[in-house]
């Protein structure tokens, strides 16, 4: 079995998080770390790797220069292959760039039986990369699951508002994964030393076939960044013996809570 | 302030290969999330967690500096030491485990054991399933470790093993092997006629009639470390048990001693760079008289000479480390390591917990824990005096130990 992992690069999520005049992350505003959720993707391909050895696990990335650093530690955790796509062009992708792209280099590693990725990136946070990427390669898809089963399809625990369901889909298939799937492992060090070793391919839009004004797509434009608001000081609730209705109160205001289930209490 | 910690990284790597920053950089990460949490709670029960030497035996932690024909990992010494370097910065017991496991424990045994003894010791001390000690002191043998009273004699194919042992390192975990104790097993004469005391090293394995793990330590620091007291009362052990050549027993552990104050140093450089951190953290968040203490020049000032001593101790380390790598002599370089190191540690973690108040003098806060632990740092491995009598040595000057 084949599995390619999504990888993305993001700004550490506990340091300082920027956007330059145009828009852009700003990378020197803090470190690049391999997204959080890239990480748990990568976990759920490479326990299925430890009980089938016969499965190849490749992981893809398209970003800057430095996200090379993020497939070398994907490689060092485990996985076999890695793929980089690298182009000028894609500066400034918007989320159907992105998906246009990673579809195509997909498509170009070929013989996928498989695709894992994060339900949604620590820094974009858009979360339908995974569904656009089904829509372009015609996979079956599933979305936002808590763990994944691997066999000859694919099922997993997906969230609902009154609690859990169970969907599976045949393969091929993509499929994205929320923050409650395992932690992913420590590389260790073999890991380290033999990820050296292993190929990492870097390919340009061309190399994929991809025409690099993505002529079919609409794409979004930055008109204009601000700052995030300072946070504002809490509300303090002093209990003089309507604490509990006060709290209520103020939880269902923020939407917290629904007056339904407020009137309960 | 991540921004603020990663500046307080400070580069002092410029001689280190990407894979040992890739380690380094797995160890940091490691110790954060899995060491530290359970740092304060370990330190408070006096209790080794064995689940995180598990996980570090996982990531091949304990077989570093060993080729991989022997279940190492095949790295080399300098490796060995960056990840007793970062697993200190947050935790000083559980990288002296590693450091000890490694240095007196499976280091002995790979350098000086039979192919048997290899083949049966060594995958399990490697893979971190097994830890073992290393007998050498006594009550009257420190420093002076040629004073050993311990005897082993030869009774047909079998060594009795009688004396006592002190501060041995994890000698009584559950997962404790075997001890190695050093022994008199005969007397000799040397040239001028003098009469020397022969010193071998012995394996004594966990639960061997009348080999007893006391009652551990209560110690000021390092405290889920584990550490016992020994007794040995006619211990028998198959002659074969005898650990390298008879009457090198002393000789070979001096030669171990040489290599682990690299590890030591490099887990003082530890030490004393959690405390910068700590310090530089505290120091942005602290505000007195409504500025934070970081724009009061004096606490300013004290963490830049922090800053310094981290910085001298790592590249003394490293030179030593990457010298002994390099098959070149390193006695000296170990030496003053050690030294400049462990004053490092406990300086910083003196000035560090001067920094923090009345918080730093809480054991649930990292810069005490490290207060407490740093001063072993000055005595274990070698005390500070004995540094300076090797340093002076080294130059010639003819001093008594």
């Amino acid at each position: 079995m084949k599995i390619v992992v999504l990888i993305k690069q993001v700004p550490d999520t506990y340091g300082e998080r920027k956007l330059t005049s145009e828009g852009l992350v700003d990378r020197d505003a803090s470190d690049a770390i391999i997204d959080e959720i890239s990480e748990r993707a990568l976990e759920v391909a490479l326990q299925r790797k430890d009980s089938d050895k016969a499965t190849e696990v490749v992981v893809l990335s398209m970003g800057p220069a430095e996200a090379k650093d993020a497939l070398r530690k994907a490689l060092s955790m485990g996985a076999d292959a890695a793929f980089h796509v690298l182009d000028d062009a894609l500066v400034a992708s918007d989320i159907g760039w992105t998906a246009t792209t990673l579809a195509a280099a997909i498509r170009h590693i070929g013989d996928v039986d498989l695709v894992i990725a994060g339900d949604a990136t620590t820094d974009g946070r858009g979360g339908v990369v995974p569904a656009m990427i089904a829509e372009h390669l015609g996979l079956s898809h599933l979305a936002a699951v808590d763990g994944l089963e691997i066999g000859a399809a694919v099922s997993g625990s997906q969230a609902t508002e009154s609690g859990s369901r169970t969907v599976h889909a045949p393969l091929p298939a993509i499929v994205s994964i929320t923050e409650s799937a395992d932690e992913a492992r420590f590389p260790n060090f073999k890991g380290i030393m033999t990820a050296k070793r292993k190929p990492l391919t870097v390919v340009s839009l061309a190399d994929l076939g991809v025409d690099p004004s993505f002529p079919e797509l609409a794409r979004s434009v930055i008109v204009s960044t601000a700052e995030r608001p300072p946070r504002e000081g809490g509300r303090k609730v002093v209990d003089e013996g309507n604490a509990a209705a006060e709290l209520v109160e103020f939880l269902a205001s923020q939407r917290l809570i629904s007056a339904g289930s407020a009137k309960g209490v | 302030m991540t921004q603020t910690l990663a500046r307080t990284r400070q580069d002092d790597g410029f001689d280190l290969t990407e894979d040992e920053r890739d380690l380094s950089a797995m160890v940091r990460e490691f110790a954060e999330e899995v060491v530290a949490p359970r740092s304060y709670e370990a330190d408070r029960e006096h209790e080794l967690p064995l689940d995180v030497v598990a996980q570090m035996g996982e990531l091949g932690l304990f077989g570093l500096p060993f080729p991989e024909e022997v279940g190492g990992q095949g790295g080399d010494y300098m490796a060995f030491c960056l990840a007793v370097e970062g697993l200190a910065r947050v935790d000083q017991s559980i990288a002296i485990t590693l450091e000890a496991a490694v240095g007196l424990g499976a280091m002995p045994v790979f350098r000086h054991g039979t192919e048997q003894q290899k083949q049966e010791l060594l995958p399990a001390l490697l893979a971190g399933k097994a830890l073992a000690g290393f007998g050498l002191t006594e009550t009257g043998a420190g420093s002076d470790a040629g004073a050993t009273r311990t005897t082993a004699v030869l009774d047909g194919d079998e060594w009795v093993v009688t004396g006592s042992k002190q501060f041995i390192t994890n000698s009584g975990t559950p997962i404790t092997s075997h001890v190695a104790v050093t022994a008199v097993t005969g007397r000799t004469t040397d040239a001028s006629g003098r009469e020397r005391r022969e010193i071998s090293t012995i394996i004594v394995p966990t639960g061997t009639p009348g080999f007893t793990v006391e009652p551990a330590y209560d110690k000021v620091g390092w405290r889920a470390s584990d550490t016992h007291p020994l007794t040995l009362d006619g211990v028998r052990v198959p002659a074969s048990n005898l650990l390298g050549e008879r009457g090198r027993g002393y000789a070979n552990f001096l030669s171990a001693l040489d290599e682990g104050r690299i590890a030591v140093a490099a887990l003082a450089t530890g030490a004393a760079q959690g405390c910068l951190e700590e310090a530089v953290r505290y120091a942005n968040e602290r505000v007195v008289f409504d500025v934070p203490i970081a724009q009061h020049q004096h606490i300013a000032f004290t963490i830049a000479r922090m800053r310094s001593r981290v910085h001298t101790a790592r590249l003394s380390w490293h030179d030593a480390a990457r010298r002994r790598d390099a098959g070149a002599s390193f006695k000296e370089q170990a030496a003053i390591a050690k030294l400049v190191a462990s004053d490092a540690a406990m300086l910083n973690a003196r000035d560090a917990t001067q920094v923090f108040g009345g918080y730093g003098f809480m054991n649930e806060s990292l810069v005490g824990r490290h207060y407490r632990d740093s001063k072993i740092l000055e005595i274990g491995e070698g005390t500070s005096e004995v540094q300076l009598m090797l340093i002076a040595r080294s130059l010639g000057l003819g001093v008594q130990a």
